[in-house]
């Protein structure tokens, strides 16, 4: 079965143009990277609700703040490296402290923003975002919850802060699926293991369940969409259950999605764990896909992870 | 809506009172920031006495002038302005910086009156040019005033909010720069020089005028003049003394974060009272 691709972030940019003609207070602001982010596609059809503020990721945030002070509903697009780095002290100040209604979208996260390197691939968003207190974190699987997620934020009143990618991702959710802001997917059973995956690493989580099944080994997979708040329930039901965890995230290991489980697992449940994650270490320029392979994020590391743990849990 | 007739000698009362109510909550909580909140009392006066449009007790009023105080620090003259307008009990005051209280040591939203949560330097001119260009979008009528410390201005984001203010011609926008000209560790000429500042405003697209930030003569029309100017912000460089009223407070850095004790205080009340500002 051919699999459909479809970038996160082109999801996004049409979801948020769909938005910003049914709720006239949505309003958009860019650091000069619209046309990245798809943030243009609003754009091109609100010029008046759209402000390119410039290469200036900190005055883009506090600007957000303003303007949901107003009532409005602010979107502030531009490369998560930006938005979470460069300005973190407006976004845990303005933003999450006075508890304002901004969406802030992190496009490029990852190592699969590719040929631009380490300073433009964001690995470190999960960890640095989810310890903010009011702030809600969202990284979604595919195109199709995007769309849904871009939708789910603005009915909340509160922060929220979206992770996407530049590159295509598999489609792997179904339009009829429902998607609720805290409450992981499962995507597939299994009784052996579970893999808990985000953003793309979901997609390649599927992959390894495909192969592991060949060898009848039966993995639960669970799209973990919400990193804050954590569907804890999920977690600790998968661990009953299986009683073996495998994370799964484009993202550092330290501080990310494998984290926040861990801190579940020995506060309610404690079974084994391994972590898919970029171990330590800053990315490099290369094509997406060669990217994955050198930093073990691959359906075969995740196949080679989820035996170590029954492994363990049977030692 | 506050009565837009004013007397002068009731304005400088007022200032003396607020001095000694800041000096007393600040001597009260044991820690707090007196030398820019007695730097600032007679431009939070002005403004709240006399220009701007709001409502103490509908503090959420969509029309209402806003004030963002950007240096969070100065949290007493603004609490003590607010309570003195109406906004809270003034019995409140005693409470500050205390465990439970909705008067936190730097500037919170929890307080009424309070628009914004401030207190990391720097981030409050943004936040300001959202406001006046949701006014816009929304197409409704009210400025606003966004009060910075000098030495705040060493921030950069001071400056990125600042270009995008000219650019957005956000002449609902009048920003005042508090220049007493000592930071926490020294004079700010020293530690980073920052003049010519009213060239550089100037040169980021905005209207500048400079005044005696404790003199209500100058202050009102300086206010007034915003009012006239159209397409651009305007900014008010107050120059004022830290630590103003109080002797061994004046100009000096060590006053920047630090309560009076009780004979200190005492001396303090002394002199305001007998001050003729």
């Amino acid at each position: 079965m051919r699999t459909d691709l479809k970038a996160t972030r082109d999801a996004f940019g049409e979801a948020l143009l769909q938005l910003g003609r049914k709720n006239k207070k949505v309003v958009v602001l860019s650091g000069d990277l619209e046309d990245a982010t798809r943030a243009e596609y609003f754009k091109k059809e609100f010029p008046d609700r759209f402000f390119n503020l410039g290469i200036a990721e900190q005055d883009i945030l506090g600007t957000a703040v303003g303007l949901s002070l107003d009532g409005l509903i602010p979107f502030a697009c531009s490369f998560a490296v930006f938005l979470t780095n460069r300005a973190y002290g407006i976004l845990r100040i303005s933003i999450c402290y006075n508890r304002r209604n901004v969406k802030i979208i992190g496009s490029h996260s990852g190592l699969t923003v590719g040929a631009d390197g380490a300073t433009a691939q964001c690995l470190e968003d999960l960890a640095i975002t989810r310890v903010l207190p009011n702030l809600v974190v969202l990284c979604p699987a595919d195109a199709i919850q995007t769309k849904k997620a871009t939708e789910a934020m603005a009915q909340i009143c509160g922060p929220v802060y979206m992770r996407l990618g530049r590159v295509p991702y598999p489609i792997i959710t179904k339009e009829s699926e429902t998607f609720e802001i805290g409450k992981a997917n499962i995507m597939r059973e299994g009784k052996d293991a579970t893999i808990i995956g985000c953003g793309l690493m979901v997609s390649e989580s599927l992959k390894a369940a495909d192969m592991l099944c060949r060898e009848n080994i039966e993995v639960r997979v669970i799209n973990m969409h919400t990193i804050k708040p954590l569907d804890k329930d999920i977690i600790i039901n998968s661990a009953k259950a299986t009683k073996a965890i495998v994370t799964a995230e484009e993202h550092q290991i330290n501080g990310g999605l494998g984290s926040a489980v861990s801190e579940v697992l020995v506060q309610e449940y404690p079974v084994v764990q391994e972590f898919i994650a970029v171990k330590d270490s800053f990315g490099e320029s290369g094509d997406p896909q060669g990217l994955l392979k050198k930093y073990h994020l691959k359906d075969l590391d995740i196949v080679a992870a989820v035996k170590r743990a029954i492994k363990r849990k049977s030692e | 809506m506050v009565n837009k007739k004013f007397n002068i000698d009731e304005l400088k009362k007022l200032a003396r009172q607020f001095r000694k109510e800041i000096l007393e909550m600040i001597s009260e909580a044991g820690s707090g920031h007196p030398g820019g909140s007695l730097s600032s009392v007679e431009i939070l006066i002005a403004l709240y006495y006399y220009k701007m449009n709001h409502k103490p007790d509908n503090p959420s009023w969509p029309i209402r002038d806003r004030f963002i105080m950007s240096k969070g620090h100065a949290s007493p003259v603004l609490y003590t302005t607010l309570a003195n307008s109406g906004y809270f009990p003034k019995e409140e005051l005693r409470n500050f910086r205390k465990l439970g209280s909705r008067l936190q040591g730097h500037v919170h939203i929890g307080v009424p009156g309070v628009e914004l949560s401030t207190g990391s330097l720097g981030q409050g001119l943004s936040v300001a040019n959202g406001i006046a260009l949701g006014a816009k979008i929304r197409k409704l009528k009210f400025n606003i005033y966004c009060l910075m410390g000098d030495g705040e201005i060493q921030e950069g984001q001071v400056w990125e909010a600042a270009m995008t203010g000219s650019h957005h011609k956000l002449d609902n926008i009048c920003a005042i720069i508090d220049y007493n000209g000592v930071q926490e560790n020294g004079p700010v000429s020293e530690i980073k020089n920052e003049e010519p500042i009213v060239d550089k405003w100037k040169s980021f697209g905005w209207e500048v005028i400079e005044i005696d930030g404790h003199n209500f003569e100058e202050l009102i029309p300086a206010f007034d003049e915003f009012d006239t100017i159209k397409n651009k912000p305007m900014l008010i460089l107050a120059h004022t003394v830290k630590g103003k009223g109080v002797s061994y407070m004046e100009g000096k850095s060590a006053w920047h974060g630090k309560a009076p004790n009780p004979q200190q205080l005492k001396q303090a009340l002394d002199e305001i009272s007998k001050g003729g500002l």
